[in-house]
């Protein structure tokens, strides 16, 4: 179980400012989602999390600040990042993807877990030899959160998963991250501009808009605001 | 009979020289997405300083060895201190491609004033003697080079395919935004890709120069330009395209230059250069490279 804290943070891109001081929770096996528009700076939300790009501001897990810290040390304390557009290998194999993924741990642990995938996405076994530029748009998703899982992390930070994907693909995507992370107790904060099914997956969420948190409740809270229902569920 | 074997034996004596230097451009490539134009000019670089070493009474194995730990220290650190301030894969290839290319210049410059412009003697490290294949006489030389490429292919090929440097490798070549995600360490597996290349660059070196028997500062240019031939023939990122085109375009070279009348040795880049043509026409991905390569 792991506590984050995001205080007051702030990231951009040289001159540009996205992020104008965002602060949110996530305690332990919780799945929090942020929901936001195109552009509201979800991406760099998390890209700022994980140590891809410098910031201001606080991000502690479980109470120590590790700000500024590269993605590969965030990778170690547990927090693994599964990237806008996926981020598989495409020149790997699938075997090879996910071993990539279990980078940091034993090889009798990474033999352990690729099986372990492998059996809850059958469609990944099926392409185990295969290589990931060959795989639908909903197949590289499930090998990104496979290869992400990979690492036995505390915390996975996933940026819009359902993006590209059918609708029926994006269900099933979210079912299986809903029973992977209940199953293991993993944190999960997504980022989602459909906020359907992440809300349906989700306990919490916080409302995104130009850089800054301006709501945040409740899956069920969040569900039955008019202006999210009219902004982010198409109703 | 005897004269083709002799033929198919120097070319390959050449193509051994191309391979091993395609070999170090395509690992370059494979690790950072980048052409290092300096490759050749570091490779006699370290070679004059195994010949330091050889001079100062260090067997000539072990001074290829220690040429090479230097190859792997200097590449690496070429990496380190000036591709990366130049935004490393990220950055603008075309800035990087006139920094190697400035660096060529500075080193073939700086071996000059270091170890002067004449060449130097150094001894055949496989020895002069001949044995006879099919009646042709072929120097041990040809066929011990040939055993040292054979042993350079297997041994990259393994740590490429068998290892978890060679997966890390192939990983940051492939996406190195998530690589670092997964928790690979970019920039020392950068540095390693890159000192690892030098270091099979210096092999090149100092094969070359146990050929010639002598060492000086332009041994290594054409050989540069043949090497890149190679790699562009077999693929930029396939290890073993590097080496069969670099066996390709030796032995294609010979014997052209050798049976084909108006092709004398003046026009002995040639051969080369048409078969590169033609197969790129078919293949834009070169022989062994993957379709991806030649989008990019
Ligand atoms: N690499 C970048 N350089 C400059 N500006 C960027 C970069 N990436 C994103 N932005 C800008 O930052 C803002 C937020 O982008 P992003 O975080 O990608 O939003 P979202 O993921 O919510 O769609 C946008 O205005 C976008 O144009
Ligand atoms: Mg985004």
């Amino acid at each position: 179980m792991i506590t984050l804290e995001v205080r007051d943070l702030v990231a951009g891109y040289g001159p540009v400012r996205v992020l104008e001081g965002v602060s949110l929770d996530l305690t332990g096996g919780e799945v929090v989602v942020v929901l936001g528009a195109n552009g509201a700076g979800k991406t760099t939300l998390l890209r700022a999390i994980s140590g891809m790009i410098p910031v201001q501001g606080a991000v502690r897990l479980d109470g120590v600040d590790v700000a500024g810290r590269r993605p590969e040390a965030l990778l170690r304390k547990g927090v693994a990042h599964v990237p806008q557009g996926r981020g598989t290998f495409n020149d790997l194999t699938v075997e090879e993807n996910l071993r990539v993924g279990g980078f940091t741990r034993t090889s009798a642990e990474v033999a352990e877990d690729t099986e372990r995938w492998l059996d809850l996405f059958p469609r990944l076994r099926e392409r185990r030899d295969q290589r990931a530029g060959s795989m639908s748009g909903g197949e590289q998703q499930m090998l990104a959160i496979a290869r992400a899982l990979m690492s036995r992390p505390s915390l996975l930070l996933l940026d819009e998963p359902s993006l590209g994907l059918a609708p029926l693909v994006t269900a099933d995507v979210f079912s299986s991250i809903h029973s992977v992370v209940g199953e293991l107790g993993t944190g999960v904060l997504v980022v989602e501009q459909n906020a359907n099914l992440a809300l349906g997956i989700a306990d919490r969420g916080y409302v995104l808009e130009t850089g800054s948190i301006v709501s945040s409740g409740t899956a069920a809270e969040l569900s039955a605001d008019d202006s999210i229902r009219r902004a982010y569920l198409g109703v | 009979m005897q004269l083709f074997v002799q033929r198919v034996f120097d070319g390959l004596q050449a193509g051994v020289i191309y391979a091993i230097l395609a070999l170090a451009i395509v690992v370059i490539f494979r690790a950072s997405g980048l052409l290092n134009f300096a490759q050749g000019e570091l490779a006699m670089f370290t070679t004059f300083i195994a010949w330091t070493f050889l001079d100062a009474g260090v067997p000539w194995w072990a001074a290829t060895i220690l040429a090479a730990v230097v190859g792997f220290g200097i590449g690496a650190l070429l990496y380190r201190l000036l591709i990366v301030r130049l935004g490393g894969p990220a950055g603008n290839p075309l800035a990087i491609v006139i920094v190697t290319i400035g660096l060529f210049l500075i080193l073939n410059d700086g071996a000059g004033i270091i170890w002067g412009a004449n060449p130097a003697k150094v001894p055949r490290v496989f020895g002069d003697g001949r044995v006879e294949v099919l009646g042709a006489g072929i120097s041990v030389q040809v066929l011990g080079l040939l055993g040292v490429l054979a042993l350079l292919v297997i041994g990259f090929g393994l740590l490429f395919q068998r290892t978890k440097l060679g997966l890390a490798l192939r990983a940051v070549t492939s996406n190195q935004e998530s690589a670092g995600l997964a928790g690979v360490k970019v920039m020392t597996t950068l540095m390693i890709g890159w000192g690892l290349a030098s270091a099979i660059g210096a092999l090149a070196g100092t094969f070359t120069a146990s050929q010639n028997a002598s060492v000086d500062t332009n041994m290594m240019q054409v050989a540069l330009i043949y090497a890149f031939a190679a790699a562009t023939l077999g693929g930029f990122d396939s290890p073993l395209g590097a080496v069969v085109g670099g066996l390709i375009i030796g032995l294609v070279s010979e014997l052209v230059v050798g049976y084909v009348d108006v092709i004398g040795p003046d026009l002995r880049l040639l051969p080369g250069f048409v078969l590169v043509l033609v197969v790129l026409l078919v293949r834009p991905q070169g022989l062994f490279g993957s379709a991806q390569v030649a989008r990019a």
